[in-house]
C-alpha cells in the first residue's frame, strides 16, 4: 500500500517538469488575457471615437465626448522628466556605493533599499503635505522669478505648488532607490581584474566609471532605466495627490493636468456606459506604452550591441 | 635554457629597497625586499603560490592602492625617482608602467577602440595617427595578421591568446617603458603560451619586462634574470643561467628542482 503513494523519482521529475512549464506558461497566458480583457472592454469606444479618441482633447462627461491626448501627453511629460531628474543622480550615487567604506557603504545600501520599498501612497502624501506647499511657496517662485525662468517657453510663472513638475519631482524620488540598486547591483558584477586593467592604464577613477565599468553593465544599466521608466509610466497613486487632476493639455510646467493611471484611479468607482469603454481604453493605451518601452528596450540592446563590442 | 639571455651590463631600471608591504589589518606580506632590475631585460619573478610575488609586482605601478589599508613602505626607484613619494603623478605612473593580468582583460569594446582607448586617453592625436598607431601597437604585438579583417569586432570575440596579446598591446600603446606581467599565460592554452612567449622576448628590444611566473620552464626559457621569492623574502637574485643551474641557496635549488611549491 505504502509502495503505490510513494512517486518514484522519474515520476516526481516529470510532474516537476509540467509544473514548471505550467508556470511558464501562465507569463504569456495573462498577458494575452489582459489584452484581449482591454481589447473586448474598450470596442465600444473605439466604435465611437475611433482613433480620433488617441489625439481627441476633449473630456465632457456630459455630452459623453472623451479623448485621450490629455492623460497620454500627461504621462509622457511626468515620466520624461521623472528620468532626466532620476538618472543623474541614481548612477552617481550607484557608483559611490561600489567603491565606498565598507562601514558607510553597507549602511546606505541597505537605506536605498529600504527607500525602494516605501508604498507609493506615503510618497503621494508627503508630496500633498510637504512638497506642494514648499513647491508653492519657494521652488516655483525661485525658478520663475529669482531665476527668471519664468520667461522660458512653457515654463510658466503662476504655480500654486500642484502640476506636472511636483508630479515628476515626486516620480523621480520614488524611481530613483529603485534605479539606484539596479544600477549598483550591475557595477557589483563589473570583474576586479577589469577595473584593475582601466586604473592600470592610466584611467582616473571617472574614466573607469564612465569607460569600463559603465559599458560593461550597459545591459543593466539600461534594465534599471527601463525598470524606473515602467514604474514611472504606471504609478497611480504618488501621482494622483499632486498633479491637480485635470483633464486638459498641461501648457506649463506648473500646470495641473493628469496621466493615464490617474485618470483611471479617479473614475473607474462611477463609470458605466461609454465611459467604462473609455477607461478601458486608455488602460489598454497604458499597456502597449509600457509593451513598447520593453520592446523597444530589448531591440535597442540587441541594435547596439555590436557597438559596444558584444558581436 | 634561454639561449637568447642577456645579461650583459645594462642600467638599472627600477631599483627596490627596503620595501615592505602590509595587507589591511597589518598583515605583513614583503619583508625588507631589495632588487635591481635591468633596463631592457626580462627579469622572472618565481616562487610558491602565497609568496609576494604578485604583491611585490602591484607595488611597482601602486596599483595596490586601490585597496584601502594597503601599504608600501620602502624606496622603489624608477629611473632613480622614489615612486612611493606622495607628489608623484600616480597616472602618469601607471602610463609609463604597464600591466598584464592573469587573465585576458579586453575592454568592453571593439578590438581597435580597445588599442586607442589608452592613446585618446593620453596623446592628442589625429584619427590617421592614431589608425596608424594601432596598427603599429597590434604588430608590435603580432597580432595584426591575425586581427586586421576583425578590428570593428569585439575584443571579447577573439580566442583567449588572442585576447591575452591585445592587452599587450593595449599596454604598449600607451608607450610604457616597463611591462609588468602578472602570469599572463596562466589562462590560456600551450601554443598561445609560447606565442606570448615569443613575443615577450620581442618586447625585451623596447620595454624593461618584469613577470612573475609558476612556470619554471617559462622562467628560464625567456628570463634573463631571476628572483626567487619565500615566503615574502627575496631569497636569491641572479642571473637565470646561474639561478637554473647553479643556484648559492638551497631553499631554490629546493624549489626549482621542484622538491617544494
Amino acid at each position: 500500500m505504502l509502495q503505490r503513494l510513494t512517486l518514484s523519482p522519474a515520476r516526481t521529475d516529470r510532474l516537476f517538469r509540467y509544473l514548471a512549464i505550467g508556470s511558464a506558461l501562465l507569463i504569456p497566458a495573462v498577458l494575452a488575457a489582459f489584452l484581449i480583457q482591454l481589447g473586448w472592454g474598450s470596442a465600444p469606444a473605439w466604435r465611437e471615437f475611433g482613433t480620433g479618441f488617441i489625439i481627441g482633447t476633449d473630456w465632457d462627461p456630459v455630452s459623453n465626448h472623451y479623448g485621450a491626448l490629455p492623460a497620454i501627453v500627461g504621462t509622457l511629460l511626468t515620466t520624461a522628466l521623472a528620468l532626466l531628474l532620476a538618472i543623474p543622480p541614481a548612477f552617481v550615487t550607484a557608483l559611490y556605493l561600489v567603491d565606498a567604506p565598507a562601514g558607510i557603504g553597507e549602511v546606505l545600501s541597505q537605506a536605498l533599499d529600504l527607500l525602494a520599498a516605501i508604498p507609493s501612497v506615503i510618497y503621494g502624501m508627503w508630496g500633498l503635505f510637504v512638497l506642494v506647499p514648499l513647491m508653492q511657496d519657494h521652488v516655483q517662485p525661485f525658478l520663475s522669478e529669482t531665476l527668471g525662468l519664468g520667461q522660458v517657453v512653457f515654463f510658466g510663472t503662476d504655480g500654486n505648488g500642484f502640476g506636472m513638475l511636483t508630479s515628476s519631482l515626486i516620480l523621480a524620488l520614488m524611481i530613483l532607490p529603485y534605479m539606484s540598486a539596479v544600477m549598483r547591483n550591475v557595477f557589483k558584477m563589473t570583474p576586479g581584474m577589469l577595473r584593475e586593467s582601466a586604473y592600470g592604464i592610466g584611467c582616473t577613477r571617472w574614466e573607469t566609471a564612465r569607460d569600463i565599468v559603465m559599458r560593461y553593465g550597459i545591459r543593466g544599466l539600461l534594465g534599471g532605466i527601463f525598470i524606473g521608466l515602467g514604474r514611472a509610466l504606471g504609478e497611480t497613486m504618488a501621482v494622483l495627490f499632486v498633479i491637480g487632476n485635470v483633464v486638459e493639455l498641461p501648457g506649463s510646467l506648473y500646470a495641473s493636468g493628469t496621466t493615464i493611471a490617474a485618470t483611471l484611479a479617479n473614475n473607474f468607482a462611477e463609470a458605466d456606459g461609454i465611459m467604462r469603454a473609455v477607461l478601458f481604453a486608455l488602460g489598454l493605451l497604458l499597456l502597449l506604452m509600457s509593451l513598447g518601452v520593453q520592446i523597444f528596450a530589448q531591440y535597442y540592446l540587441k541594435m547596439s550591441g555590436a557597438g559596444r563590442g558584444e558581436k | 635554457m634561454n639561449a637568447e639571455a642577456k645579461t650583459g651590463d645594462a642600467p638599472v631600471k627600477i631599483s627596490v629597497r627596503n620595501l615592505n608591504f602590509f595587507y589591511t589589518g597589518g598583515h605583513q606580506a614583503l619583508f625588507d625586499n631589495c632588487l635591481d632590475i635591468r633596463a631592457n631585460r626580462i627579469t622572472a619573478v618565481i616562487g610558491p603560490s602565497g609568496c609576494g610575488k604578485s604583491t611585490h609586482l602591484r607595488v611597482y605601478n601602486r596599483i595596490y592602492e586601490l585597496y584601502r589599508g594597503q601599504r608600501a613602505e620602502g624606496e622603489v626607484l624608477i629611473d632613480g625617482r622614489n615612486i612611493l613619494s606622495p607628489d608623484v603623478d600616480v597616472l602618469e605612473l601607471r602610463r609609463k608602467v604597464g600591466m598584464i593580468f592573469q587573465k585576458p582583460t579586453p575592454f568592453p569594446m571593439s578590438v581597435f577602440d580597445n588599442i586607442a582607448y589608452p592613446m585618446r586617453l593620453h596623446f592628442k592625436l589625429s584619427r590617421s595617427e592614431i589608425a596608424d598607431r594601432v596598427e603599429n601597437a597590434l604588430r608590435g604585438a603580432s597580432l595584426w595578421d591575425e586581427v586586421k579583417d576583425k578590428l570593428k569586432k569585439s575584443g571579447l570575440a577573439l580566442s583567449g591568446g588572442q585576447q591575452q596579446r591585445l592587452c599587450i598591446a593595449r599596454a604598449i600603446a600607451a608607450e610604457p617603458e616597463i611591462l609588468l606581467m602578472d602570469e599572463p599565460t596562466s589562462a590560456v592554452d600551450p601554443v598561445a603560451t609560447l606565442k606570448i612567449e615569443d613575443l615577450v622576448l620581442e618586447l625585451r628590444e623596447k620595454f624593461t619586462v618584469v613577470i612573475v611566473t609558476h612556470n619554471m620552464q617559462q622562467a628560464s626559457r625567456i628570463s634573463d634574470y631571476t628572483a626567487f621569492f619565500y615566503k615574502g623574502e627575496i631569497i636569491e637574485y641572479d642571473t637565470t643561467d646561474r639561478i637554473f643551474t647553479n643556484p648559492s641557496h638551497k631553499k631554490t635549488e629546493e624549489y626549482i628542482t621542484g622538491r617544494f611549491g
